[in-house]
């Protein structure tokens, strides 16, 4: 009606652009991804000699093979580190979504100045290294730690015997959570802001209590924030470092720390990139089933 | 059927609405009218729940409503934006309300369907929002607001994202449906031409306060105050002083005289309204009260009708309007001397 003719230019992307703009993210994937994964993937499929550089060549591809797959899967420290990953990574996205969640809710509710403030609040702690951070986590956790120095003096441990935290999966998990909550917090904000709450005082005004509003309304339209939170945080889990080598201690494994160990102690430059693909072949499944997931959601909205 | 008692809401940077006195009556068709700022918004929100009032009541149907949470009112609301639900189709919307009360099977079917009827939307049921043009959405919201057949219905400026033709299709669209269904209709707008058409009862609205309720005849006929006379239509206004012939106007020459005496000294104001004030080739024998000798300084014309802007001798800027004879050109031009006559009833006398 307001539009009698029609058409809704701002719908389409301009065809006959003048700037090769669609070319560059490509150009960028080809260089930085895709040369370096196959350059990986080369290397994980020769074997390990003494020199430099430390493998066989990799154009000789009669000597090529799938020795170092078969025995990292065949290696039950391997196995551990990738159950470990899997686990952590998993249980880190969804923690970190249960606690940025309400967060980033409580963030878009509030008035824009205040907002901007928030935000800073969120992102100003990773102005430090995160490193540096993790490394200030160990004297929070440790045996004579901060917070157990403050159990112990409200009486509720024993000071003789403190339980220990740190070189637990409870602490790497809590270091994986403190790390990471800004990756779930910003994607969640940035996507809760832009809600209408109109729509959920007309949810309220149709007879919905506040639970039902938000059920019905305001979660669904959170997919999409929801989504990019989990990838962003799960992604990096899987293959992080520093905070199970700093946190976990000497024998806690993980993808992360093995590939490390590999390169740097053992030299051994296949498997390290063996255990680079495989880790990549584990996150482009969640991505694809996310995918999907988004997909759906959007069919069925 | 609304009663509103004393209602104030203020926020940090001032009043929004300020002691608003207010009864709406069943199956009334009630307009509330105001400028910009006003507090229009801000009482329909608190009558929906979505705000809450720092003093007074608000009883609907005889219970009092004021702390009840926006759920449990039986009024429905269509937002401004029109609100739909962007991730659910035209028929889930239209059922979301009936859905929250456990309506369900042939019967959500049912009454959805009779929904979608009234404002002809069946055809578009299984469309997403961002598919209607403006016109659809709003008549989607509509039935989104009425499916649940509520003791009121608040409408937000309904009409406001609407081109002027489909604004008056949908204006009549409106009444039907009110008519039809017998739900009390109250509806927010700043188009004063859109209340006096749908209402039955307008209310006028400054600053967070009432000024007037009436009939949109009264409103017009017999506005209580400059404020009101103002709002409402064209209208000359001028401040008057109680004389012995009748009322001395400023800026004009000779007596004006009103129907009824008004008692007690002034400041008083007088309103003429332009379609009632004849315009008239130069009179020799100017009467000693209700006209006055001019000249055309200029003119506006509109097709039906000419405005005329007359430089009274007195020194007042006078807007006479005058119909236009069929495919004639105006009466009278820039520059002619003109007498204005106006009858005594056309002469408003205000206090305030
Ligand atoms: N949430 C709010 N916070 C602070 N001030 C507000 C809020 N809502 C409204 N106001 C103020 O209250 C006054 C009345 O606003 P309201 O929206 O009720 O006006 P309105 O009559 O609906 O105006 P319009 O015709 O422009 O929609 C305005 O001065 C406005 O700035
Ligand atoms: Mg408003």
């Amino acid at each position: 009606m307001t539009r009698a003719n029609g058409g809704r230019p701002s719908d389409q992307a301009p065809k006959n652009s003048a700037f090769p703009s669609a070319a560059a993210p490509y150009a960028w994937l080809l260089a930085f991804f895709m040369a370096p994964l196959l350059v990986s993937l080369a290397i994980s499929l020769t074997h390990a000699v003494d020199g430099v550089p430390p493998y066989s060549n990799p154009l000789d591809w009669r000597a090529l093979n799938l020795d170092n797959y078969r025995s990292i899967l065949g290696d039950n420290l391997y196995v551990l580190a990738l159950w470990n990953s899997v686990r952590i990574a998993a249980t880190t996205s969804l923690l970190c979504l249960a606690l940025g969640y309400p967060m980033a809710y409580a963030m878009a509710l509030e008035p824009p100045h205040r907002r901007h403030l928030l935000l800073m609040a969120i992102i100003l702690p990773f102005f430090t290294s995160s490193l540096i951070r993790t490394f200030a986590m160990i004297n929070l956790l440790k045996e004579t730690g901060l917070i157990n120095q403050a159990l112990a003096s409200l009486g509720l441990i024993d000071p003789a015997h403190p339980p220990s935290i740190l070189y637990t999966d409870a602490a790497v998990q809590i270091g994986m959570v403190y790390n990471y909550l800004p990756f779930m917090i910003l994607p969640l904000y940035a996507n809760l802001v832009k809600i209408d709450w109109s729509l959920a005082e007309a949810a309220r005004d149709l007879g919905a209590p506040p639970r039902q509003a938000f059920l019905r309304i305001v979660l669904p339209l959170s997919w999409p924030g929801i989504l990019s939170g989990l990838l962003l945080v799960f992604i990096p889990a899987c293959g992080e470092y520093v905070v199970p080598t700093l946190l976990g201690g000497q024998n806690y494994v993980m993808l992360g720390t093995q590939l490390a160990n590999e390169f740097f102690q053992n030299r051994d430059w296949p498997t390290a990139s063996a255990v680079a693909i495989l880790l990549l072949a584990i996150l482009v499944a969640p991505l694809l089933l996310l995918q999907a997931l988004a997909r759906r959601l959007e069919a069925a909205s | 059927m609304i009663r509103v008692e004393g209602l104030t809401k203020n926020f940090d940077d001032g009043v929004a609405v300020a002691g608003v006195d207010l009864a709406i009556a069943r199956n009334e068709f009630f307009a509330i009218l105001g400028g910009s700022g006003s507090g229009k918004t801000t009482l329909l929100r608190l009558i929906a729940g979505f705000e809450r009032p720092d003093r007074g009541r608000i009883l609907i149907d005889g219970v009092d409503m004021t702390d009840a949470p926006p759920h449990r009112r039986p009024v429905n609301m269509m937002f401004q934006s029109y609100a739909l639900f962007p991730h659910m189709s035209v028929t889930r919307n239209v059922e979301f309300g009936l859905r929250q009360e456990g309506v369900r099977g042939a019967d959500l079917r049912r009454r959805t369907e009779e929904a979608l009827d009234l404002v002809a939307m069946r055809d578009y049921a299984e469309r997403k929002p961002h598919q209607l043009s403006g016109g659809q959405k709003q008549r989607v919201a509509l039935a989104r607001a009425i499916v649940k057949r509520p003791k009121v219905l608040l409408l937000d400026e309904p009409l406001s994202a609407l081109d002027r033709k489909l604004r008056e299709q949908t204006q009549l669209h409106l009444t039907e449906v009110q008519k039809k269904t017998g739900v009390t209709f109250v509806v927010v707008t700043h188009d004063q031409d859109e209340a006096m058409t749908l209402a039955s009862k307008v209310a006028v609205m400054n600053q967070g306060r009432i000024e007037q309720v009436d009939t949109p005849r009264a409103l017009y006929a017999q506005p209580i105050n400059r404020f009101v006379a103002g709002f409402i239509g064209a209208t000359n206004l001028m401040p008057a002083e109680a004389s012995g012939e009748g009322f001395l106007g400023e800026g004009v020459a000779g007596f004006l005289v009103a129907p009824a005496a008004l008692a007690g000294a002034g400041p008083f104001w007088v309103s003429i309204r332009p379609e009632n004030i004849a315009i008239s080739a130069r009179n020799a024998h100017l009467p000693r009260s209700n006209a006055e000798n001019g000249r055309v300084e200029s003119l506006s014309y509109y097709g039906d009708h000419t405005v005329y802007f007359v430089r009274a001798e007195g020194g007042a800027l006078l807007r006479a309007a005058l119909f236009n004879a069929a495919h004639a050109a105006p009466a009278f031009h820039v520059g002619d001397d003109v007498t204005l006559a106006w009858p005594p009833e056309a002469v408003t006398v205000l206090r305030s």
